[in-house]
């Protein structure tokens, strides 16, 4: 018997002759959490899907167990004690929570010839998962009913259920708040000390540091290493993951805000749940930062101010006029722009060019004859945000769904920025990028607010909150419970703020 | 503890011999993609060629002018359905308003000496070119208010496209029935016919018809609307992302009306020269248009997943049915048959086309 539970050993993959995973191997120790880490397009993913059998490897073997493994899919795998929770669950909400657990694998009785579900027995078991990760909710409840951060324990009781050795989670916290993450780190190390093995991909050091044993670092589809987690820092971690010190975490701010360009005044969603009653100002060259917890209905405001949303009340006025919004076009054409929270759902087109998805929002402008597009001045636009951005796309005419999240994120940046806009609403503008390319987005914001643009900024990650922010506004269940200085803003005082009605 | 163990020898040849940056590994791979993206139309040349080389007078003018006669209308009506395909949603009412649109041409158009005329003895049209002109200009408009109803009822009241449009084809079947009482419509006038039936020009044997002017003129309109203009990118991008097409500005319940108004202008205008090309129409004139016109749509490589398509993919998919059912003609397959094996066509090519966007792995 092996030390390593798991070991993947020199994976190779390509797509289309384009390797993508050169020589990268994972050791798993049972009863460990493994930190898997690297850039977007680093490679993780892919050799999850390679474990899974999603991806087909081209060379390298899967030692699990002591045994060479060819996982055929994510059943197989299950079968094998191997369970993977994904970034974006895949629940099916209609359906109760036994059976999201059971799905695929329901226990079985025998009446008559015929074998049928045992559901008595399936909610027995049910139950009993769940209070083992200890979620309090009857297995009877639909699975629609519960937040993300149940939904995901009610994953990792499936896992459980299956008798996991070995469960991975995808950027499980990218999604939950605080004290929603210490009841994960509970339920992790409750199983770890079963001898469940975890292997953890996620992008935020503090996490990896305090709830991991090991990690393994991977830089553009290469191995870089293994190391004890109580031999790393986050510096040591950036470094090794962009193969170059990171001095600063954020640029150096040099805007002025100047006087009030944007004013909200109460604000009030047709939802009674929703945004209510919010005013507020922005000036010239401003950072605003809002911040609170998920589900502070900041998403919803700005859809509402964007005229994605309905409201009921409130006005808008935008340098000293009032300005009605019915639909985003109207926005737009004053001098908005907003940045959608869910890049896929509502912001790139997936199979449209990179070109394309620059130009969308400014059609207006590269116009001969007020109606015949114009590809010369459309082209000059989008080669000149690729260049300024510094997007890697092999070119102008590739569809956007093939390029990593932080190059699609820069792209839909550049489509707004071809508006000159003057008020950006950037609604989690760095979710799911990695550390360099979020390091580009913040020069960009600092740069773009130096210029005189003013800035909304969402945002639930605090250090980029606290580090980016003039000012600092929070929202605490649809209502504006406070804004703070950006000098004076702390952690504690934001979280006050932040859970100030709970 | 760390360890590198990258073969970085390994890796470079590796990436040497099947790197993008070597331009014969390169070729090689465009020109497997090539044939692979357009296995439909290197298979229909084959057969093109066999059936050219075996079958007797397949290579003639006649035949061509008569297989370009036959693809004009469903290119028009094709082009009028891509809109709706592209932007995801689909348009079961061609065939009827086309249907309707031949007939109301027909009762408008008869001769004046004509015995049985649709509104009686009495009825004198006037005999120049700007009454046939006016009368189709007519025609397309009646067209292009259905296509706008579609329009306005899945825009506004989010009737998902199948069901409104599958309604509307029943309501407009309808309307024609009770309009020419479902009586067939003969007797029109030569100078409504010639549209179809004279040359413009002749070299030889073969006749440059004005008919084929519609489709060319069909052809290069849209292009130009699909590549040059907003109205073609807010098609795509709606196809791409209806979500994010509302945020970065785009007016999609405006797009979407026109987009099915304008399938109704297609429409209609096939409607008219179809009867022309007839020499007469029924109510079940262009039956069944819209499901044909929606597999050459498809095997041209509009894709169902929405936001792609060309519109020289929607001639090739108009071609690739015509010379299929040609050939099969020329071979002697018994029209029977000949349903099995379309319907195989339009299966196979979708599938190959559904592989086309999925990522290649």
């Amino acid at each position: 018997m092996s030390e390593y539970l798991l070991q993947m050993k020199d994976i190779y993959k390509s797509f289309n002759h384009i390797y993508v995973l050169k020589g990268v191997s994972l050791n798993i120790r049972p009863g460990t959490v493994h930190a898997l880490m690297g850039e977007n397009g680093a490679g993780k993913s892919t050799l999850m899907k390679c474990l899974f059998g999603i991806y087909k490897r081209d060379s390298g073997e899967v030692i699990y167990n002591d045994e060479h493994v060819d996982i055929k899919n994510a059943k197989d795998a299950l079968q094998k004690g191997i369970a993977m929770v994904h970034q974006e669950l895949q629940p099916i909400p209609e359906r109760d929570i036994a059976e999201n657990i059971f799905c695929g694998r329901y226990p079985l009785k025998q009446v008559g010839p015929i074998k049928v579900i045992d559901h008595k027995k399936m909610h027995e078991e049910a139950d009993k998962f769940l209070k083992e990760v200890g979620l309090n909710c009857s297995s009877t409840t639909k699975l629609g009913e519960l937040s993300v951060s149940q939904m995901q324990s009610v994953e990792i009781a499936k896992a459980v259920s299956a008798d996991a050795k070995l469960i991975i989670l995808d950027e499980p916290t990218s999604s939950l708040t605080e004290n929603e993450v210490e009841l994960l780190f509970n339920i992790i190390n409750k199983l770890r000390k079963k001898g469940v093995a975890f292997i953890y991909i996620s992008h935020k050091m503090e996490e990896i540091l305090k709830i991991s044993d090991e990690v393994t670092i991977m830089r553009d589809g290469t191995y870089v290493g293994t190391w004890k987690a109580s031999e790393l820092t986050t510096d040591l971690i950036i470094k090794h993951m962009v193969g170059r010190e990171l001095t600063n975490r954020f640029p150096k701010r040099e805007n002025k805000p100047g006087e009030v360009v944007f004013k909200v005044e109460h604000y009030t969603s047709p939802n009674k749940k929703s945004f209510q009653d919010v005013s507020f100002e922005l000036r010239r060259g401003e950072i605003l930062g809002i911040g609170g917890l998920v589900g502070a209905q900041r998403t919803e405001l700005m859809e509402g101010i964007f005229g994605i949303r309905d409201k009921i009340d409130g006005t808008m006025s935008f340098k000293g006029a009032e300005l009605v919004v019915k639909r985003p076009r109207d926005a737009i054409v004053k001098g908005l722009a907003l940045l959608t929270e869910d890049r896929r759902a509502t912001g790139i087109f997936g199979v449209l060019s990179v070109s394309d998805n620059v130009g969308i929002a400014s059609l207006d402008k590269y116009l001969d004859y007020g109606i015949v597009l114009n590809h010369k001045k459309l082209k000059l636009v989008v080669d000149e945000n690729i260049k300024k951005m510094n997007i890697k796309t092999p070119n102008n005419d590739t569809p956007i769904q093939y390029l990593s999240g932080g190059n699609q994120q820069k792209v839909i940046i550049g489509r707004w920025l071809a508006n000159a806009p003057d008020v950006l609403i950037l609604d989690e503008p760095t979710r799911g990028i990695d550390v360099g390319a979020k390091y580009e987005i913040y020069c960009i914001i600092a740069d773009l607010a130096k210029q005189g643009k003013s800035i909304i900024m969402i945002s639930s990650e605090m250090p980029e909150l606290l580090g980016m922010s003039d000012r600092v506004m929070v929202m605490c269940e649809g209502r504006l419970t406070g804004i703070l200085d950006g000098k004076e803003a702390t952690q504690e005082k934001v979280l006050e703020l932040a859970t100030k009605f709970m | 503890m760390a360890k590198q163990t990258l073969t970085e020898k390994e890796g470079k040849k590796l990436m040497n011999e099947q790197s993008p940056m070597n331009p014969s590994f390169v070729q090689k791979r465009k020109l497997v993609h090539l044939i692979k993206d357009n296995i439909i139309a290197l298979l229909l040349v084959v057969l093109v060629l066999f059936v050219g080389f075996t079958q007797k007078n397949f290579f003639s003018f006649a035949n061509l002018i008569n297989t370009v006669s036959n693809v004009t209308p469903r290119f028009i009506i094709a082009l009028g359905v891509s809109g709706a395909l592209i932007i995801r949603g689909t348009d079961l009412s061609a065939g009827r308003a086309v249907g309707l649109a031949g007939v109301l041409s027909c009762t408008l158009l008869q001769r004046n000496d004509y015995a049985d005329k649709f509104f009686g003895a009495d009825f004198t049209a006037p005999e120049t070119w700007w009454y046939v002109l006016g009368i189709a200009l007519f025609v397309v408009f009646i067209s292009m208010c259905f296509g706008l109803a579609d329009g306005l009822i899945i825009a506004n009241l989010k009737v998902p496209p199948f069901l409104a449009t599958l309604g509307m084809q029943t309501v407009i079947y309808g309307i024609a029935r009770v309009y020419s009482n479902a009586k067939p419509i003969g007797g029109l006038r030569s100078d409504y016919t010639s549209i179809a039936t004279a040359p413009i020009f002749q070299i030889g044997t073969f006749n440059f018809k004005w008919l084929f002017l519609f489709a060319l003129i069909g052809g290069i309109v849209f292009w130009f609307l699909y590549n040059m203009t907003r109205y073609g990118k807010y098609m795509y991008a709606i196809g791409g992302n209806e979500n994010a097409a509302e945020v970065s500005g785009v007016n999609v319940k405006k797009s979407i009306i026109k987009i099915y108004a304008l399938a109704g202008v297609m429409y209609g205008l096939a409607g008219f020269i179809l009867a022309a090309k007839s020499g007469g129409a029924s109510v079940n004139l262009g039956q069944g248009y819209e499901l044909e016109a929606i597999a050459a749509c498809t095997i041209g490589g509009v894709s169902t997943g929405g936001g792609v398509g060309k519109v020289s993919g929607i001639l090739l998919g108009v071609l690739v049915f015509e010379l299929l059912k040609t050939s099969m003609q020329y071979l002697g397959i018994n029209s029977d048959w000949q349903q099995i094996v379309q319907g195989v066509v339009i299966i196979v090519a979708v599938a190959f086309d559904v592989r086309k966007y999925l990522k290649r792995s």
